[in-house]
């Protein structure tokens, strides 16, 4: 390490060059952070869910409805301890630009049934007790600067018409992947304005134990294969990660970016390095020639590229972040919980020790087999 | 005087390592600039040939799209006999009255979990008429009464149980394909057709989603859209079929746009920064050079020109490389699901000229950004000190 200052020193002489290639390298691996993430926030959004959540949904598409009255025989299905249900409604608000979901839920039952939705108190009785209320995510009260007790109308698509809904409550989710960017709003609230036919999106059911749910997912099944609406019933997890692979390839997308990333800036930095290394041919022969061993000089050129690389890497990964994190970022609700896990900063570092070796090899095995003699004649 | 181009491209070839690493750090630049706006292109372009000029969407009042909207017989009866839509040879309405609805089916492939949506319509017998870009590929059209369907060309190879003569099981009944359509590269060859009488009582019941028909007069649709709009027995949208599947790929498309600037920006600093240290140090290991040039006489102008030519050359063969590996891709298919509609599409990455001249400008633009300030340098150079 008491070599730190003359790699330091070195450096220092192109001030320029270095940040520039610094810079290159904390930029490649900002971006590189940021495109795991996308990855890993989709991973882990599929992973969600209780093992003791199931889901039943219409077998024969997303789209297709159950009857309400499910929920009175899923009630008695031997192992299920509550059952709630929900429906999507698809409306937009203002210009539709900023979209974001509104699901009809049960109230009472729903709450129960996600504790991870933190509601204050007073403002879940509110709920509870009016019938045109709705509660939303805190992120969302943001977005379109609402508050408590306005009115505000959303204009339904799948159930056509003006709604109007009251804020009553602003939620805050203690999971980051449960979306922080939704409106609930009443089931019976939806019921009667749409004639009471009766229907309900999908269930979620919560088993008494995890090893029971493939038992009772089939139970279910089997009680309603041969009725006009058959169930498919499966994991919280299972509904939520078929949600995460229509994204088709995106990880496949993001990977192939990612490692084009990484190669450019390799090439960047090797450049420099390789252009340190060869303004300094004589230099490296007046050191040998004052004792520096070949091993020596060898690590000096990798310290020079580490201390590049390390300090590019240092910011690149420290800023994506921090920059997500302060931002609250979540790509407009398609990307909930976006947050660099520590596996992705340490990937990061591996990629920056990656891009050191690249970099500094060729220049440092250079150094080390320099002849002396020929180095020194060199007219400079 | 203007210093000649064939002195850059000497001096370029002196340094070939230092040079190939930053044309080649552009080059993937570039490369990740056009593969991923052609992903944008291609989406967007299957949407848009999608519809036609000539044809008209109607779906319910306030739907946004055909999977949130209902029209009941009545309102596709009043439709079909209304005067704006045109007639077959036969004397029959170009309309087709349609169940839109979509079902689950799994990706080929390892994750057996992967799930797409996939769109299922049922169409009248006309429907082939009033889309004139449908073409059967192989077998023969569904026939009415019967459980057969059509399996559009760009997802017939990405699930199971679609080839012609098999059988597909969805909504509780067994379905033979029996054949595969291509409709010009559009979002329709990512569907299965079926006949929508057949439809009807397996999915929604009496209902169909929207009904499509061909304008009697393809000048006259703002005329038709007021007409049905205001037609008391009718509580409908009027959308020209091309604006309306143009819209449905607004929100991904533009999603992928801005991933596409927002990654290829960050990038292309870090490839100018290369360029930056390539310049210089191509300046001054040049200077007595440049020193030399200027004592014959050249201008600062032209040595600053010299130089930024230079780099705007490097860059250039970058910007070369670069479409080269982004042609790789051109037609390779891919798909995902569109959030607007909530369905699969399939479609391929399309690499335009157009998408091959923006690369190349911009691979000379970062050249020329990365270049100037070591130009500026070179043409200010102090010559009696270089020279010395």
């Amino acid at each position: 390490m008491k070599f730190l200052r003359l790699v330091l020193a070195n450096l220092g002489r192109h001030k320029l060059r270095t940040l520039l290639t610094t810079a290159s390298v904390a930029l490649a691996l900002f971006l590189f952070a940021t495109l795991r993430t996308v990855v890993t926030t989709l991973e882990s959004a599929a992973q969600f869910g209780s093992a003791r959540r199931l889901v039943t949904t219409n077998a024969t598409g997303i789209v297709f409805v159950l009857p309400l009255a499910y929920a009175n025989k899923l009630r008695a299905v031997p192992g299920v301890e509550a059952v709630t249900w929900a429906n999507w409604f698809g409306g937009r608000y203002g210009d539709g630009k900023r979209f974001f979901a509104q699901v009809a839920v049960d109230p009472e039952s729903y709450l129960a049934m996600y504790p991870e939705i933190s509601l204050p108190e007073d403002q879940k009785q509110a709920f509870l007790r009016e019938r045109s209320s709705a509660i939303v995510g805190r992120r969302l009260l943001d977005v379109f600067g609402w508050r408590l007790g306005q009115d505000v109308t959303i204009q339904g698509t799948i159930f056509s018409g003006d709604w109007t809904f009251t804020i009553r409550g602003v939620y805050t989710p203690t999971d980051p992947v449960i979306n922080d960017d939704m409106l609930l709003f009443r089931h019976d609230y939806l019921e009667e304005r749409i004639g009471r036919p009766g229907i309900a999106g999908w269930y979620v059911l919560r088993i008494d134990k995890p090893d029971n749910a493939a038992v009772v997912a089939k139970t279910i099944d089997d009680q309603f294969r041969n009725s006009s609406s058959p169930s498919k019933t499966g994991t919280e997890q299972a509904f939520n990660a078929s949600f995460a692979t229509m994204w088709g390839n995106v990880s496949l997308l993001m990977g192939t970016i990612g490692m084009a990333v990484v190669f450019a800036i390799l090439l960047v930095s090797a450049n420099a390095m390789m252009m340190n290394a060869r303004e300094r041919t004589g230099e490296v022969a007046v050191l040998k020639t004052i004792g520096f061993s070949d091993r020596r000089l060898f690590g000096l050129v990798m310290l020079e590229a580490g201390v590049m690389t390390i300090t590019g890497a240092v910011i690149g990964l420290g800023g994506a972040k921090l920059l997500y994190k302060a931002t609250n970022f979540n790509a407009a609700g398609f990307l909930p919980g976006f947050d660099v896990t520590t596996r992705t900063l340490m990937i990061g570092a591996g990629v920056a020790l990656l891009l050191m070796l690249g970099s500094g090899l060729v220049p440092a095995v250079r150094a080390a087999r320099l002849p002396v003699v020929q180095a020194l004649r060199r007219v400079e | 005087m203007r210093i000649p181009i064939l002195y850059n491209a000497r001096s370029v070839l002196q340094r070939p390592v230092s040079t190939a690493f930053t044309a080649l750090g552009i080059g993937l630049v570039v490369a990740v600039f056009i593969a991923m706006l052609a992903l944008a292109n291609g989406f967007r372009v299957a949407l848009t040939r999608t519809g036609s000029d000539n044809n008209v969407l109607v779906l319910r009042r306030g739907a946004d799209s055909e999977l949130s909207s209902g029209l009941g017989r009545d309102a596709a009866s009043i439709l079909a006999s209304s005067p704006h839509v045109a007639t077959g040879p036969d004397g029959r309405a170009l309309a087709s009255p349609e169940v839109y609805v979509l079902i689950p089916l799994t990706r080929l492939g390892d994750d057996t979990t992967a799930l797409a949506n996939v769109v299922v319509r049922g169409i009248s017998q006309s429907a082939w008429d009033v889309r004139n870009n449908v073409r059967v590929l192989e077998g023969r059209r569904p026939e009415s009464g019967r459980s057969e369907i059509c399996v559009g060309r760009k997802i017939a190879p990405r699930f199971a149980h679609t080839g012609v003569g098999e059988t597909l099981r969805f909504a509780g009944r067994d379905w033979t394909v029996v054949c595969h359509f291509s409709a010009g590269g559009s979002a329709f060859e990512s569907e299965i057709w079926g006949e929508n009488e057949q439809f009807m009582p397996v999915f929604r019941g009496e209902v169909f989603q929207s009904v499509s028909f061909r304008l009697a007069d393809p000048a006259a649709f703002e005329e038709a859209k007021r007409s049905l709009e205001a037609d008391k027995r009718l509580t409908v949208d009027v959308h020209r079929e091309s604006s309306f599947y143009v819209e449905q790929s607004q929100l991904l498309g533009r999603i992928l746009e801005i991933l596409a600037f927002f990654i290829t920006s960050i990038m292309a600093v870090g490839a100018v920064f290369g360029a930056v240290n390539t310049m210089y140090a191509a300046v001054q290991s040049r200077s007595p050079e440049i020193a030399v040039l200027l004592t014959l006489g050249f201008h600062p102008r032209s040595v600053l020109a010299s130089f930024l030519v230079e780099s705007a050359l490097i860059a250039a063969v970058g910007g070369v490389i670069g479409g080269l590996l982004a042609l790789q891709i051109n037609g390779v298919v891919t798909s995902t699901t569109n959030w607007a509609s909530f369905s699969e599409i399939a479609f391929s990455f399309m690499v335009t000229p157009g998408l091959l001249v923006a690369g190349m400008i911009f691979a000379v633009v970062m050249g020329l950004i990365g270049g100037f300030f070591p130009a500026w340098r070179a043409a200010r150079l102090p010559v009696v000190q270089a020279l010395r």
